[in-house]
């Protein structure tokens, strides 16, 4: 009760502060304008190819086009790149802030165990991500009003879904770069460059590809999203998010402890 | 209240805090004295269960900052030297959120906050952002801060760097106000600020304590070694030779000539008063005597003589006895 009650007053505190200074909406800004764009070129040019099909139907027909998989698996893929670029910039600032502020040490000194700071930064991230994420999601909702055939809801909602996991992936990772500095550009750049190793291993993804390759291609983050973007929603990639990030953040409580003894 | 036992912390190779004990009872402010880089902000981090221990033990309210940390934290409200506050957010939220990590109550917290902001004086600026504050305000939101939840112990460290002179006595009468109720830990470097507002007062150098008492019985420790001042008309060199005659006198130095004016130093036996057989030696030599008056230490005396280490021993001087001093 305690423990959720701290963890909810950091998530509070965070928010205070993404929202106290222009950072959430500069980042909501860019984010709603990129994914706005990644959906209207898609749009676009599914609605050219499928004028194209209709032309060619008259002529005994090709198949029927799906807006889930042309206008919004794309959209999703797309946008999971920006979110490579986007999370160094929401986590940051999340320790690296407070150990330059000194403010760590009221965190540190309050009746607040570190691993309940470490969650409620981690949530403060997520919540604005899921935020984000929300926000893009007005875009696809259009299609239901607009379109003959409407999309089906499934794929969105577990394409959605893999986003926010995906990201989150991420955001526990940058969590714990956090706290490894107290320069919030530094935290943002080698978070950047860790995000952009953990997404490199998917390319090993090749079913010709030797054991190794396979194994390193399976701890890529991108992998995993494949089938929750087609609408699967498999256990095995669910239990791959969730101990990523698990294991994010086991790596930022330990750092934070551990700096406590080095100190 | 607090216990720290030979409580010892080094970082690497350096020793910041070594074998430092003493006891603070409830109700007591202790001042906390030392010169910068002591080990004051040491021992209070390990006080507030921020930084763990090397060796020793520290127990807060019976409880080891080691072993029940959160038991610590509960009871203890801490500014470090700098007060750490959020500047983008106002002094109101940031009070808020300060009492629900400090797990004030929700029904409780609205009537703790007021009654910290009264307190500390800082409600003018309740809506105003923390970076736009004055130190002065930023200094009385960080002991706002700490007082919110009511704690059993304040640990300041040095409260009131940085304030002007009115703001020092506004909140050395506001610590003053909170002893008793609450028991107070207060480092410093500034001397006057712990006569004033200690009721007992330990004195750390390079990590280890080097004396522990009231601030009065510090002074009257020192006070015995019986330094008189004696400003006579004239050269210094009769007037000097005519001090030095009388019985009980051990040293005689001649100060700074103010044009004609003689000033002596006169350092008698511990515990014997000369002043009137050198007023008479003095007259009897037919010299105007124009001042006689005994210097006691101050505090700032007291604190150089026993933080500034004699290379020969590596320790500090050594305090007269309080026994040898008879009045």
């Amino acid at each position: 009760m305690t423990a959720l009650r701290n963890v909810w007053a950091i998530v509070e505190k965070e928010w205070r502060h993404y929202f106290g200074s222009p950072i959430a909406y500069v980042i909501l800004t860019v984010w709603s304008f990129l994914f706005g764009r990644f959906f209207q070129v898609s749009l676009d040019f599914f609605m050219r190819r499928s004028m194209m099909m209709a032309q060619q139907m008259e002529f005994g027909g090709g198949p029927k086009m799906s807006l889930n998989e042309w206008v919004i698996a794309p959209v999703f893929h797309n946008m999971a790149v920006v979110a490579l670029f986007i999370a160094p910039m929401v986590t940051m600032r999340l320790f690296a802030e407070e150990k330059r502020q000194g403010t760590i040490e009221l965190l540190a000194t309050a009746p607040v165990t570190d691993l309940q700071i470490v969650i409620g930064k981690f949530l403060a991230a997520v919540g604005l991500y899921g935020l984000m994420i929300v926000t893009g999601l007005l875009n696809v909702l259009l299609l239901w009003h607009y379109a003959s055939t409407p999309p089906e809801w499934k794929p969105v909602v577990t394409g959605a879904l893999a986003l926010l996991l995906f990201g989150s992936c991420f955001l526990a990772l940058g969590v714990f770069v956090s706290t490894l500095t107290r320069n919030q550009i530094i935290a943002g750049i080698l978070s950047f460059c860790l995000f952009l190793g953990v997404w490199t291993l998917g390319w090993a993804d090749d079913p010709s590809a030797g054991p190794v390759m396979r194994a390193l291609a399976y701890l890529g983050v991108t992998t995993h999203m494949e089938d929750m973007v087609k609408g699967v929603l498999d256990l095995k990639d669910l239990v791959f998010y969730l101990s990523f990030i698990a294991f994010g953040l086991f790596l930022a409580h330990q750092s934070v402890q551990s700096q406590r003894w080095r100190a | 209240m607090i216990e720290v036992e030979n409580l010892t912390k080094r970082y690497g190779r350096t020793t910041a805090v070594d074998g430092v004990s003493f006891r603070v009872q409830k109700g007591e402010i202790l001042g906390f004295l030392g010169p910068n880089g002591a080990g004051k902000t040491t021992t209070m981090r390990i006080l507030t269960c921020y930084l763990p221990p090397t060796e020793g033990t520290a127990r807060v309210a019976g409880y080891d900052v080691f072993e029940a940390p959160l038991e610590v934290k509960k009871r203890v409200g801490y500014i470090p030297e700098t007060p750490p506050l959020y500047p983008d957010m106002s002094v109101g939220d940031f009070l808020d959120f300060c009492a629900k990590i400090k797990g004030v109550p929700a029904a409780s917290r609205k009537a703790k906050i007021d009654d910290a902001v009264g307190k500390t004086r800082v409600a003018d600026v309740r809506d105003k952002l923390i970076g736009r504050l004055s130190k002065g305000y930023r200094q009385r939101v960080g002991l706002a801060q700490a007082i919110l939840a009511n704690p059993d112990v304040l640990i300041l460290d040095e409260p009131t760097a940085g304030l002007d002179p009115k703001q020092i006595i506004e909140t050395r009468e506001l610590i003053k106000g909170l002893g008793g109720e609450h028991t107070i830990v207060l480092s410093t470097h500034i001397l006057p600020e712990v006569s004033m507002t200690c009721g007992r007062v330990v004195i750390i150098n390079k990590g280890k304590v080097v004396a522990e008492d009231t601030p009065a019985n510090l002074t009257r420790r020192l006070r015995g070694a019986g330094v008189l001042r004696v400003d006579v008309r004239g050269d210094a060199g009769p007037a000097a030779e005519a001090v030095r005659a009388v019985a009980g006198v051990v040293t005689v130095r001649a100060h700074g000539e103010a044009s004609d004016v003689a000033s002596l130093e006169v350092e008698a036996e511990p515990g014997r008063d000369v002043r009137a057989e050198i007023a008479r030696a003095v007259v009897g030599r037919g010299l105007d005597l124009l001042a006689l008056q005994p210097v006691g230490m101050s505090l700032e005396e007291i604190f150089l003589h026993l933080t500034t280490t004699d290379a020969a021993h590596g320790e500090a001087a050594p305090l007269p006895r309080a026994e040898e001093v008879s009045a």
